[in-house]
């Protein structure tokens, strides 16, 4: 479909103010062995084309899968269709957007694609890792999954843009439940709903250690099911990536969402406390806070050259050294905010989920720096406190302020050592002054790369891949609870 | 463009899925049984802010997930379709050669289990619905002088099943949903839906007129609470959410054979629930299709709780395979369709005096388990909950997290139902729009924890 888009688009485009148009082509498949019994397969394979109009000031847009020239034709109708009927109604004289003229092509670093591997020995990996997660009669459910995905996409645009894009996808997964005397927990590699999910082919599969990984995660499933509560108090914290992860999705990169903030998503997903004034100066957490908009790591969810309205992806600070900088928010955004602020700066991160929604502001990939403490050093530190890994609950505000986040594993802290395993540990406080408490930011040893790839938002809605990338972080005073069970 | 050439797809028409299902849904060649399974939908998508539109899309998609089956062993993949027939139809066709072709790296599958009995069923609904124009119109007229976000999505949604020994079901309604908050400032605002399949320009303008009245109620000085435990009413909006909630895994056969269902500890009779609360999946109460992806009829009515007591749970044929059940048209996620939450006795427009004082809870956000064996979960109070104090709505609440166990909410806490069950469309669109509901009286609970 892509090899021709091009020449049809230009043939069948209207004399319109801007036109632009993005195809996308998705394979994927869902492989999962639980309890050494492999599930069905699943594939898929998407694909269509958005078509966009801006034309007296309206914008439109118009999806279809049909990408014939008589089905481009119907999309551009449509699109130009609904740029005249809102036209002089919109949030923003979209005519007033600059011309998007990049061209420039991008492709996900693969070493072994996931294409080349056959079905059956792929569920053959599976099953070996199902097996190895069956511990002991404890263990009384467990599941090994992988996912592939494969997308591809074009951007062209009326003025002469062209992007090409090409993304390889990988997430592994083992989970593991253990009852022991009445309490059940479940443990998993790198999250119940994420799975250790990064750009390449299978030698993802070695990065996220899969083919030993099921022993750990059922042995911490049954250290789990032994364990007390969390205890409760304030105390400090250390949050290790893959609970980072989930820290920063929340109450870094949804509040500096610049589309929340003009408030296209206060219906739905919700405002923020952030408001434009705070960018340039507001404190948003300690002198040791640095956080980037980082589109150029290979092995990331979100890196890529181009945002889904063609604008070139680079990397930019969003907090140095504690202090806002910049909001999370792409060129039809961006022109809007800076008519309420002039000096207001952007990044390339207008994204669609697929080929039959259109884009919006989202966060890609948004790390955490990583500074110079050792785990060792920050464990040391801790008189009182709890180390804490891997997400499992997570509930914010509609200003995204007031947080309150739960994890699989955890172990104690006491007197600068680690100490007996916890579970149910969770802990609450607001992202306004949260970020201030960060106390130690680990080295590039505690430095892990993750994401997720269920980013939810927008109306409609859409489900996007994000990454997040951080080192191990200590925060002090923090509110910490246990559960009842 | 008139309103029916815009909405016109073969995507969502029956001669289109039934010339695809007649040559694809044939056995042979070591293949046992072909199903095919359709989503599609052509829809209008209009965002707004501060009474402008923000985004307006047009959407035309369609899904067709074809599966083939030999013994134990099954595999399915899903393809967009284009609308045209000869391309469609092809690339199905050799999509069914490239599964019959896979199927021998298939292990058996003691767990599959598909229909027995051969079954059809038929549903078209029209409607009429807003072109966008008209649409905009509307909104600039009602909406003028007023902060209005919001969302409309409108157009027909189909979903339709065929397999190779004949069954045929269809699902094809023309419906629409619009919601929108008026905002007062910040996160204050009044949030209000208008959702069906007639739509009509006056009960849109009432509805936003009726929410514009309650905004100078938003205007007083908000009330900060404290951490504590207080009494609540919960709008059956604000119930949908809980239930919601406990539709993650709470019902789920497997998860309550794997001990990680929110309401092993009901099931064990740990806890019980109040014994007016009584609960079942209703499809005949519902906007959802009356089949499942396999091609399973769904039962009127699956309890789930009566009494207060867990009574049962969905079942999906994978699940009652495994693990001796029967089947009773559950999708393989285990999770409710059709919620219905029976009505108590307590009048709707009583339920500020039975309040008396305590919190007014118009709507929940972001819920989830805090401690899932217990049942506990966390959430938000959003947009216009009110402190009530005799009776009466005296100030709007500042948002507070609250952290409580479901089951001490719904057993000793529960103090009344209203005696209305209120239908609650899903006005979710990931992917695609969506068919499931909650049907919801109000309730009034005692003793609500709230933490930050």
């Amino acid at each position: 479909m892509l090899d021709q888009l091009e020449s049809i688009a230009r043939r069948v485009a209207p004399a319109v103010q801007q036109w632009a148009v993005r195809g996308v082509e998705e394979t994927s498949e869902e492989l999962v062995v639980r309890q050494n019994v492999a599930q069905a397969p699943s594939r898929c394979r998407d694909g269509g084309v958005m078509v966009s109009v801006v034309d007296r000031g309206g914008m439109g847009y118009a999806a279809t899968a049909d990408s014939s020239e008589a089905g481009l034709a119907a999309a551009f109708d449509e699109a130009k269709s609904l740029a005249h009927a809102t036209a002089g109604r919109t949030v923003f004289d979209f005519s007033r957007l600059p011309a998007v003229t990049a061209r420039g092509r991008y492709q996900s670093r693969v070493e072994q694609p996931a294409s080349a591997s056959g079905l059956k020995d792929k569920l053959e990996l599976l099953a070996s890792a199902s097996a190895a997660a069956k511990l002991d009669d404890h263990i009384i459910d467990w599941t090994a999954s992988l996912w592939t995905v494969d997308a591809e996409q074009l951007f062209i645009t009326g003025d002469g843009g062209r992007a090409e894009q090409r993304f390889s996808f990988v997430t592994p997964n083992v989970q593991a439940t253990a009852s022991i005397n009445g309490v059940t927990q479940t443990r998993s590699a790198h999250g119940q709903y994420n799975g250790f999910c990064q750009q390449g082919g299978l030698e993802v599969l070695a990065r996220a250690n899969f083919a030993a990984d099921a022993s750990r995660v059922a042995r911490e499933a049954l250290e789990l099911a032994m364990a007390p509560q969390c205890a409760s108090g304030e105390m400090d914290v250390i949050l290790m990536p893959d609970q980072m992860m989930l820290q920063i999705h929340e109450s870094i990169g949804h509040p500096l969402e610049l589309d929340r903030i003009l408030g296209d998503e206060r219906n739905f997903a919700g405002t923020s406390f952030v408001t434009l004034d705070m960018f340039g100066h507001y404190r948003y957490g300690s002198d040791l806070l640095n956080v980037t908009y980082d589109p150029t790591r290979s092995e990331q969810l979100a890196s890529f050259a181009f945002d889904d309205d063609g604008m070139p992806a680079q990397r930019q600070f969003i907090i140095e050294r504690g202090i806002l900088q910049r909001p999370l928010g792409g060129a039809v955004s961006l022109a809007r905010a800076r008519a309420l602020r002039g000096d207001i700066d952007g990044v390339a991160t207008a994204r669609a989920s697929s080929w039959n929604r259109a884009p919006i502001d989202r966060m890609s990939n948004l790390n955490v720096e990583a500074g110079d403490s050792s785990l060792a050093q920050m464990v040391a530190s801790i008189e009182r406190g709890v180390l804490m890994q891997t997400n499992c609950s997570w509930s914010i505000d509609d200003s995204r302020n007031k947080f309150q986040f739960g994890c699989e594993y955890g172990r104690a802290i006491r007197d600068g050592q680690l100490a007996e395993v916890v579970r149910n540990p969770n802990y609450r406080g607001i992202s306004a002054t949260f970020w201030r408490s960060l106390a130690m930011v680990g080295d590039a040893s505690t430095f892990q790369v993750t994401g997720t790839p269920f980013c939810g938002k927008g109306e409609p809605s859409q489900v996007i891949r994000v990454g997040h990338a951080a080192p191990a972080c200590k925060f002090s005073r923090v509110a910490v609870f246990g559960g009842e069970t | 463009m008139d309103r029916l050439e815009h909405f016109a797809s073969v995507l969502t028409e029956r001669s289109f899925f039934d010339a695809l299902a007649a040559p694809l849904c044939v056995t042979g060649d070591g293949v046992d049984r072909v199903t095919l399974y359709l989503k599609a939908e052509t829809s209008d998508f209009i965002r707004f802010n501060h009474a402008a539109v923000r985004q307006a899309t047009h959407v035309s998609q369609g899904y067709a997930t074809l599966a083939v089956v030999h013994g134990a062993r099954r595999i399915e993949s899903t393809l967009s379709l284009t609308g045209r027939l000869d391309t469609d139809l092809a690339t199905l066709l050799a999509e069914r050669s490239a599964l019959q072709a896979q199927l021998a790296d298939v292990p058996d599958d003691p767990y599959l289990q598909l229909p027995e009995a051969i079954t059809s069923s038929s549903r078209h609904q029209t409607g009429v619905l807003p072109s966008p124009a008209s649409l905009v119109r509307d909104v600039a007229a009602a909406a003028q002088g007023l902060d209005f976000v919001g969302f409309y999505a409108g157009g027909p949604v189909v979903r339709a099943f065929a397999d190779s020994r004949g069954q045929r079901h269809w699902h094809h309604v023309e419906s629409f949903h619009f919601d929108w908050c008026l905002v007062l400032a910040a996160d204050k605002a009044v949030k209000s839906a208008y959702a069906g399949t007639h739509w009509d320009d006056s009960e849109f303008a009432r509805r936003v007129a009726v929410g514009a009245a309650r905004l100078p109620l938003l205007a007083q000085t908000p009330r900060h609470l404290d951490p504590g435990a207080y009494r609540a009413y919960f709008t059956p909006t604000a119930m949908g959410e809980l239930l919601g909630t406990l539709s993650w895994s709470g019902f789920s056969a497997k998860a309550r054979r794997s001990g990680t269902s929110s309401l092993c500890r009901l099931e064990r009779r740990d806890a019980a629930l109040h014994p007016g609360l009584c609960l079942r999946e209703d499809a005949s109460r519902s906007i959802a299709p009356a089949f499942t992806a396999d091609g399973w009829s769904k039962p009127a009515i699956v309890s789930l709780i009566e009494a207060g007591c867990a009574s049962g749970t969905l079942n999906s044929p994978r699940s009652a395979r495994e693990y001796e059940l029967e089947a009773n048209g559950a999708n393989a996620q285990e999770s409710p369709e059709a919620m219905w939450l029976a009505p108590g006795s307590l009048a709707e427009a009583d339920a500020l005096a039975a309040l008396d004082s305590g919190l007014y809870v118009s709507n929940l956000w972001y819920l989830n388990y805090s401690d899932r064996q217990a049942c506990r979960m966390t959430g938000m109070t959003r947009f216009a909950c009110f402190w009530v104090e005799d009776g009466q709505l005296a100030a709007p609440l500042s948002v507070m997290r609250f952290d409580d166990s479901f089951l001490r909410m719904f057993g000793e806490g529960l103090m009344a139902l209203t005696d209305r069950a209120e239908l609650i469309p899903e006005s979710g669109t990931y992917r695609e729009r969506q068919l499931s509901s909650v049907t919801t009286p109000g309730a009034l609970i005692e003793g609500w924890r709230l933490t930050l």
